[in-house]
């Protein structure tokens, strides 16, 4: 390794990157724009849920059961004084996810101390919306009940009933249950090993393609000196890169950093260093621009993203899946970054993901540059 | 200088260069001439130590090209035939990058890439990036960022291709200026013309080298086999002509025929058994050298 070929390789590479100033703004601005649009659009938070009401009853006891709904920051009533119709043609429609029938002695029955059924309709064709939904409508029903249920008992003088079993609920970390804090933290990883793979498949091929490859080859350039410049200038943009969507996850999204800073930047290093690598080999492997950015997309974008637990958890995939995404470097690294960013732990439990990541870089390090020694045929 | 001893190199089962032998001296411009796929480009990669032979050895200046590629490689400058210009870098940014590879720096560098050029006068596109040269000032880059390391041994893989006469001419002023100087320059060219200003030729055909020597010996070789025949049927005295016992080939030459005879074989043998044509020798040029050569190869390898 001699450090004056090594710095030559870097200086060339920088001068490419910051020449090719198209290329140069898509590599900051596809994090930049992937993380608004995810980042705004992937939210899976169930709030204001359309609702129609259907009260046959009209009565003070109907009324009070629509004014709880209403006073819900879950629930946004669209139509009042609906019908079957309106709740059948609204679900058809997609306008409407949930349907509440008051029945017509709805309040009869409460004054006489009678079960009053309430009809719920929902539709299910998004399952996890829907069953969301049908909690936040369970919960309030349930509540609207006891209140009922309490007022009676004070009346007739005998106090509030103590409900037998008492959850006391408390959410640690992300504790506004907001689905951005645990998507954003994810994303950036996603965002990372598309960026990374991408940037680097291009490089190696380029020089394969124009014919500097073989040039390169008679001078005294070693493999190694000619890969590690060039992840290195890559890796330059790559912590840029980081450092933008770690801004605005924090900035824009409001999401809390609540661990190590340093662990943050040297777990991303490691990770980014892997996804450079894992481009370079590609690249060295196909020797074809067009193949090795297929190639880099195919095998950075989908197993980041579907694979990694960023937004399907892990736990759920059957066996086998579960056993592919022990391989996905992502997998390690979103679980570094939701830990740092939301729980705020350290190396003490998060370091056999970070070793996972080291072994992972000093592998597809040692393949490209093996990869590479070879001669030209 | 340069040691080609026996080399064959094959590529599954194509043979690319076929027990090649081949010694070029100091201060030699050997040119390497033939057709697309003769093995010109894999006997120079060859030698740069890109490709390793498949038997044989090829040494550069007592050197191992196989044992010291190390030390191989600071003695040679190897222009591939698609030289690696990046053209985003301007002129000087690639000489500093070639220069830094072969750890050529400080004092030393900034007055040889002045010499380098004035001798090609290029200064003034000093800051110009290479995209933006035309094709002989490209190929001159190409040339300095190869001379930078002070090599002992030029390889040069059709450097001329794709450009224009007078370049050329102006590309081969700096070739024999560097010869002058001492250094060895093997060059790869399908240009008959530039065949003729090197020092030496090797004519190579299907990866072997057919014949070498000096230009002017190879021309006066081929010159007691070569004949122009003129007739009033140009197609019908070809037709008869190459059915004829001696006759390596007939191929038109505007309004008449160069007819190529196997050496040996004298004119009036064969117009003997060609009633009504006339053959008188011509001074050929090494186009004709070269077909002649190349059809008594192909005759050769058929019996």
């Amino acid at each position: 390794m001699n450090f004056r070929r090594l710095r030559a390789i870097f200086r060339k590479e920088a001068l490419h990157i910051i020449r090719d100033w198209r290329s140069l703004i898509m590599a900051l601005a596809i994090p930049m724009m992937l993380l608004l649009l995810f980042g705004y659009a992937l939210t899976l938070d169930v709030d204001r849920i359309l609702t129609v009401i259907y009260d046959q009853d009209r009565t003070p006891q109907s009324r009070a059961l629509i004014a709880r709904f209403e006073g819900s920051r879950y629930f946004e009533i669209t139509v009042r004084d609906g019908s079957y119709h309106d709740i059948d043609a609204g679900i058809d429609k997609s306008e409407v996810l949930l349907g509440v029938v008051i029945p017509k002695d709805f309040g009869r029955r409460l004054e006489q101390n009678q079960e009053a059924p309430v009809q719920v309709l929902i539709d299910g064709s998004d399952s996890n919306t829907a069953s969301i939904a049908v909690g936040y409508a369970e919960a309030l029903l349930l509540a609207h009940g006891a209140e009922l249920r309490d007022e009676s008992t004070i009346r007739r003088g005998l106090g509030k009933l103590k409900p037998p079993v008492d959850g006391r609920i408390r959410v640690l970390y992300n504790n506004e249950l907001k689905s951005k804090n645990f998507i954003v933290p994810g994303l950036i990883a996603v965002i990372l090993m598309i960026i990374a793979a991408l940037l680097t498949s291009l490089t190696i091929a380029r020089e394969w393609e124009s014919g500097s490859m073989e040039q390169l080859l008679s001078t005294p350039l070693r493999p190694a000196e000619l890969l590690l410049g060039k992840l290195l200038a890559y890796f330059v943009l790559g912590i840029a890169d980081m450092a933008v969507a770690v801004a605005i996850g924090v900035g824009l999204f409001g999401v809390p950093l609540r661990g190590s800073v340093p662990l943050l930047i040297s777990a991303s290093a490691l990770f980014l260093f892997g996804a450079l690598c894992w481009g370079i080999f590609l690249s060295t492997v196909t020797r074809s621009q067009l193949l090795a950015f297929q190639a880099s997309l195919l095998t950075s974008f989908l197993p980041a993203f579907l694979l990694s637990g960023f937004i399907y958890s892990i736990e759920n995939m059957p066996w086998l899946i579960q056993q592919i995404t022990r391989i996905v470097p992502a997998r390690y690294f979103v679980a570094i970054l939701q830990g740092v960013f939301l729980k705020g732990t350290g190396l003490t439990v998060l370091w056999p993901q970070v070793l996972f990541l080291a072994i992972y870089m000093v592998l597809v390090l040692t393949l490209a540059t093996r990869k590479m020694r070879q001669k030209m045929a | 200088m340069i040691h080609i001893g026996n080399m064959t190199r094959r590529f599954a089962s194509l043979t690319a260069v076929d027990r090649l032998n081949l010694d070029v001296a100091r201060g030699e411009i050997f040119g390497l001439v033939g057709p697309d796929g003769a093995g010109k480009t894999t006997t120079l990669r060859v030698l740069c130590g890109l490709l390793d032979p498949t038997e044989g050895a090829v040494s550069i200046g007592n050197l191992d090209v196989g044992k010291n590629l190390d030390a191989v490689k600071d003695q040679i400058g190897y222009m591939a035939q698609k030289f690696g210009l990046y053209g985003d870098l301007t002129v000087e940014e690639n000489m500093i990058f070639y220069s830094d590879l072969f750890g050529v720096t400080g004092q030393g560098r900034a007055e040889l890439m002045t010499r380098l050029l004035d001798m090609t006068r290029m200064s003034p596109f000093r800051t110009r990036p290479a995209a933006k040269l035309s094709g002989g000032m490209k190929q001159k880059l190409a040339l300095m960022c190869t001379l930078l390391h002070r090599p002992q041994v030029l390889l040069l893989d059709e450097p001329t291709n794709g450009v224009d006469p007078l370049s050329r001419r102006d590309f081969w002023d700096i070739l024999y200026q560097l010869a002058k100087d001492g250094m060895t320059i093997l060059v790869s060219t399908a240009y008959l013309d530039e065949a003729e200003r090197c020092h030496r030729v090797g004519l190579m055909h299907k990866g072997r080298l057919v014949r070498c020597d000096v230009p002017d010996a190879l021309k006066a070789v081929i010159e007691s086999m070569s004949f122009a025949a003129e007739a009033e049927d140009l197609r019908q005295a070809r037709h008869t002509l190459r059915q004829v016992p001696g006759v390596l080939d007939a191929e038109p030459a505007g309004a008449q025929l160069h007819v190529y005879l196997e050496s040996g074989v004298k004119k009036e043998d064969i117009e003997s058994r060609t009633p009504g044509i006339r053959l008188w020798p011509i001074r050929p040029s090494l186009e004709d050298v070269f077909i002649a050569l190349i059809r008594a190869e192909e005759r050769h390898a058929g019996n």
